[in-house]
């Protein structure tokens, strides 16, 4: 019996260990940012703009309590005469001559994102699976057309999209809505969604369905219960694709929204503080906003392989 | 029927009033930029909504998107603000496409006079067009650009003796550009107890209007104008006259030669970061922000100096400043315009000045007392003397875009000289004036 | 006929009705299907893309500002396209792009294909580093270009910190110099990106059976030949799928590089769509920006249209 070692398709232990070292360097270089927003968002203001930039650090949640709060600089007679601080974030506050003066709007922001991000993914990936289906199983004519134009929405810049969608939402009343956003956003991930749930069908044997059909099935029976269940794979991979599209969109929600219905990307990155940008702030926005994503994924991450790679994980 | 309408705006406001007990549920929203000045407001609105009952809720949005989110709101027609303190330059577009709600006629009802307010602040935060007495805001806000210097370090004998050596005069605020740029220098890389320093944060913001209002504060002070005659859009000549280009020139020298590093994109809150933190000994800013740095625990009280923007032809600072508008889309413009009744009056501006809010009524900033009540009031006075604006065209914000591409590109990009900058600059206003049909 | 009957016929018709209309339902001809699958996806993207385009084509030959709805405008033939195209700032604007378009393509072509080949030969199966490169893409742009413009300060900012570890720089300013910038976009989009490349590249190796190298290796083909005749004609199709979509978003990259520099110095990085977004949202040129974003539309359309030719020959 020949060694595991000498087979083709499985490497070497020397060049596997070289291919790991070089992969492992890559993902602690490219996690450097990321460790950096996470640090940053519990330094201390100070801490966060200090030469040499500071790697040990004292820990502070000002950060945090900064996101979530607004603050107004008072004098010292003024907080004095407030009595004693009542809770550990209004000494906090106080510590820098500041008192909470109310909420943030970070948390409404956050709130429209997750509201938009769910609902325009939800509706994209129950048009784009029924559209792959369709696409992939029948006799459309002019499908390749079709399929085509579909894609070629994507190629406008958004934009070019938002000029006469902000006409066209300003005469509909939708103008900074989440129904709007929520549309917009669908029809934005349509395209993406359609072209990769299509692959997936298409990697589904027909036999199965036709099997179906011989035991009885009508074709809809075949698609509900027989494509669907093998899709979930595909789905959750597209569906994860879509969520991150609108849970990061940027453009639109900058210029078609404002005070009702703006998404967490427009506002964290206008989060001042006391004298410039509040990196801790920002930092303390973008670990929440980013985090959800990144559990998301990692939970589904094999999911989100075998979605990608489904040919080779049939099984 | 001018007379009806004043009527019934008097009546709605009145009606506002008596079932102000009762309209405790009743909210409004103010929009402006975030910063000192808006918490100072939102300090000051207590005694409103203690009066009213209206409840005040506040959209402030950070300079650098104000104008762009704001504008975008009164285009798409949003019902978001029903109170917007809106920067001075929109008061062409806001008359021009009625976003504001024309205020003549309540100020008649309520005798709410504007020769009450500063005749500067009136001509450039209300009318519209410029000087005629159609009044689209109230005054809400006197600002224009100034200086502050360290003077904590211009004091140091050595620093002193060393200055006097080399430029024969004492070190002291500069009373033009030259002496500015001298000083810059002086300062520029000098090892103080420890650090690097700089020599002066200036504005060279890209995105909003950073660098223009740096730019025109030297403009301005070389005699820069932006037509020949006043409503003429006869530019060539005056906006790329010799002076003009000397003077950008010379900004772009003070940036080569005596900001901080890595300073080709900064603005207000930036600049304040870089003077805080101690790392230049001048800082170019609004005034504004004077009453929240005199108060700073690191750079407030003795530490700070204030001075007018240098003249160099002639005496003149950039305008900043506000009105205070109704938005001409709220549903609540009874309430929005009980706000702007009761702002008006002259207690309330006078508890304005004091928190921090440069009131422009003439009884808080005519008053005899007035130059001695904080440190760079005085200045104030003489800063908006001398006030020049930018463009406030119904187009203004496609005049300024203009203005910000053609000298960032040269003053920090390099590219081309001055005098091409500012021709490529007329070639611009003049298309967008033919577009608008003023040429 | 007693109510009673009534009754219960009514009750028997509604116990069958949904019945008959399942049956209807399961009836439906494959045809119907298809349509009822594809039509809502259709008529979606027509409603909020094909009748905005076709809106925005018509604004291209008007003077229409959206900042002045009441006021009248007019027919004004090419002239916007006109203005455009004899425009030298436009072409300063493409060119930017073009250089961000083609930097960032081929850098995470390299980058993504050899860390997948890497992943693929280091540790089949095993996806926590995987999926820890694969983080960077699933952060928002414009939160990305914000924080990175803090990594970038000159002074206190960790990116020139690490590079003067390396070698004395001094305070690198890759925002605010106009030779940097270009680059310290495409760093940034890299990093975020190469993972795409990297993750389609996978699930093309992925596909590749295990018999084709076996039977390579009985033909005695070297590591080259292997990669060349066996690995690369079979990652190519997805390779190029990750750069379709890639190259069309950064033909249009917006939130990123507007928050990073937004197009400073002056216009160095003043990408098409940035201009774009000036022109339309800021100047409230309605007319004159959808002429340019037509431009543009046809270019991206243009050019990918090509490439999808080129794909399909590649897949077939």
């Amino acid at each position: 019996m020949s060694k595991p070692s000498l087979s083709v398709t499985t490497a070497s232990p020397r060049a596997k260990w070289i291919a790991g070292i070089l992969v492992v360097s890559y993902a602690m270089v490219a996690m450097i940012p990321l460790v950096w927003i996470f640090m940053t968002g519990f330094k201390s203001p100070p801490d966060s703009i200090s030469y040499p930039p500071k790697v040990v650090f004292e820990p502070s949640l000002e950060g945090y309590v900064n996101l979530f709060t607004t603050r107004s600089r008072q004098t010292d007679e003024y907080i004095e005469s407030l009595g004693p601080p009542e809770t550990w974030y209004d000494e906090l506050v106080r510590k820098r001559n500041m008192v909470i003066t109310g909420p943030s709007r970070f948390a409404d922001r956050y709130w429209n994102s997750v509201v938009i991000g769910f609902g325009s993914t939800f509706l994209a990936v129950f048009l784009g699976t029924l559209a792959a289906y369709g696409f992939s199983r029948f006799k459309v004519p002019l499908k390749d057309d079709l399929l085509f134009f579909i894609l070629s929405t994507r190629m406008m810049p958004p934009i070019a999209v938002a000029i006469p969608i902000f006409l066209m939402y300003r005469e509909l009343g939708l103008s900074d809505t989440a129904a709007g956003m929520i549309l917009l956003y669908t029809t934005v991930n349509l395209s993406l969604a359609v072209w990769l749930l299509k692959g997936f069908v298409d990697e589904i044997p027909r036999e199965y369905e036709e099997a179906a059909v011989v035991d009885g099935y009508t074709r809809l029976q075949a698609f509900v219960k027989v494509v669907l269940p093998q899709m979930r794979a595909g789905i959750a991979a597209t569906a994860i694709f879509c969520l991150i599209f609108s849970w990061n969109e940027y453009a639109f929600a900058l210029l078609l929204t404002s005070g009702n219905a703006q998404t967490a990307p427009p506002f964290i990155p206008i989060i001042i503080g006391e004298g410039g940008l509040d990196w801790p702030a920002v930092a303390a926005g973008a670990t929440l906003f980013l985090l959800p994503v990144v559990i998301f994924t990692v939970m589904l991450r094999n999911q989100l392989l075998r979605g990608i790679t489904f040919g080779a994980v049939r099984k | 029927m001018r007379q009806l309408k004043a009527f019934a705006i008097a009546a709605a406001a009145v009606t506002a009033m008596t079932v102000g007990a009762q309209a405790q549920d009743k909210e409004i929203t103010l929009c402006w930029a975030a910063w000192d000045p808006a918490n100072a407001l939102v300090e000051l609105s207590k005694d409103f909504t203690a009066q009213s009952g209206i409840k005040m809720n506040f959209e402030f949005v950070p300079w650098t998107n104000f104008a762009d989110r704001m504008l975008n709101e009164l285009n798409s027609g949003g019902k978001l603000c029903d109170l917007m303190i809106g920067d001075s330059q929109w008061i062409g577009g806001g008359a021009t496409y009625n976003h504001y709600v024309k205020l003549n006629d309540f100020f008649d009802a309520e005798g709410i006079s504007m020769d009450d307010f500063l005749p500067a602040t009136v001509y450039a935060y209300s009318t519209w067009p410029k000087g005629t007495p159609n009044y689209y805001a109230l005054p809400a806000m006197g600002d224009a650009l100034g200086w502050v210097y360290r003077k904590d370090w211009f004091a140091r004998p050595e620093l002193q003796a060393e200055f006097k050596d080399k430029h024969g005069r004492d070190l002291a605020p500069p009373k033009n550009w030259i002496e500015l740029k001298e000083i810059a220098e002086f300062f520029q890389g000098r090892d103080i107890d420890g650090k690097t320093v700089y020599g002066a944060a200036i504005f060279t913001e890209r995105g909003s209007e950073g660098i223009t209002m740096g730019a025109t504060s030297a403009l301005y002070s070389w005699g820069f104008d932006y037509e020949k005659e006043p409503g003429s859009y006869d530019m060539a000549g005056v906006v790329n006259s010799p002076e003009a280009v000397e003077a950008l020139e010379f900004y772009k020298s003070i940036y080569d030669c005596c900001t901080p590093p890595g300073y080709s994109d900064s603005y207000m809150v930036a600049n304040l970061d870089a003077y805080k933190s101690g790392q230049v000994a001048m800082m170019m800013n609004w005034f504004a922000f004077w009453p929240g740095l005199a108060k700073d625990e690191a750079v407030g009280g003795d530490v700070t100096g204030y001075f007018v923007n240098p003249g160099q032809n002639v005496e003149a600072s950039t305008l900043g400043g506000q009105g205070i508008s109704v938005v001409a889309y709220s549903d609540k413009q009874a309430e929005a315009l009980e706000y702007i009744k009761w702002f008006a009056q002259e207690g309330v501006q006078k508890k304005w000045w004091s928190l921090g809010g440069y009131s422009c009524h003439k009884a808080v900033s005519g008053a005899p007392d007035f130059a001695d009540s904080a440190p760079f009031a005085a200045d104030f006075l003489v800063a908006m003397n001398g006030v020049k604006d930018f463009w406030q065209e119904p187009t203004y914000a496609e005049l300024l875009q203009s203005m910000q591409k053609r000298v960032h590109d040269y003053v920090v990009a390099e590219k081309g000289t001055a005098q091409e900058a500012l021709d490529k600059m007329i070639d611009d206003w003049t298309i967008t004036f033919e577009d608008d049909g003023k040429l | 006929m007693t109510t009673q009957t009534v009754d219960q016929a009514a009750a028997a018709a509604a116990r069958a009705t949904p019945q008959r209309i399942a049956h209807r339902v399961r009836g439906l001809s494959d045809r119907a299907i298809a349509w009822l699958f594809i039509s809502p996806t259709i008529l979606l993207l027509l409603a909020i893309n094909i009748f905005p385009l076709l809106w925005t084509v018509y604004l291209s030959f008007t003077n229409f500002r959206a900042n002045q709805p009441g006021r009248e405008f007019k027919w004004v033939g090419t002239r916007n396209y006109e203005r455009l195209l004899g425009s030298e700032d436009i072409w300063g604007y493409m060119q930017a792009t073009a250089h961000f378009v083609v930097w960032t393509m081929a850098i995470q072509i390299i980058l993504g294909l050899g860390l997948a080949l890497l992943i693929n030969r280091a540790f089949r199966g095993s996806g926590f580093w995987t999926t820890l490169i694969l983080i960077p893409m699933m952060l928002s742009p414009a939160v990305v270009g914000t924080f990175w413009t803090y990594l970038y300060q000159p002074q206190t900012g960790i990116f020139s910190y690490i590079l003067n570890v390396f070698h004395n720089f001094g305070p690198i300013d890759m925002i605010g110099s106009v030779s940097l910038a270009p680059w310290a976009i495409v760093i940034v989009d890299t990093w975020m990106w190469t993972p795409y490349i990297m993750l389609l590249c996978l699930a093309g190796l992925r596909s590749i059976p295990d018999y084709l190298y076996e039977a390579a290796e009985i033909d005695r083909a070297n590591w080259l030949q292997k990669f060349w005749y066996i690995t690369l004609p079979r990652v190519l199709p997805f390779l190029m799928l990750a750069v379709l979509f890639r190259g069309i978003e950064n033909f249009k990259m917006f939130d990123l590089v507007v928050e990073l520099t937004s197009g400073g110095p002056g216009s160095t990085t003043e990408l098409a769509s940035i201009n774009l977004k000036r022109e339309a949202f800021e100047k409230w040129r309605t007319g004159y920006s959808s002429a340019f974003a037509i431009i543009l539309f046809v270019t991206v359309f243009g050019l990918g249209n090509i490439y999808v030719k080129a794909l399909k020959r590649v897949t077939s």
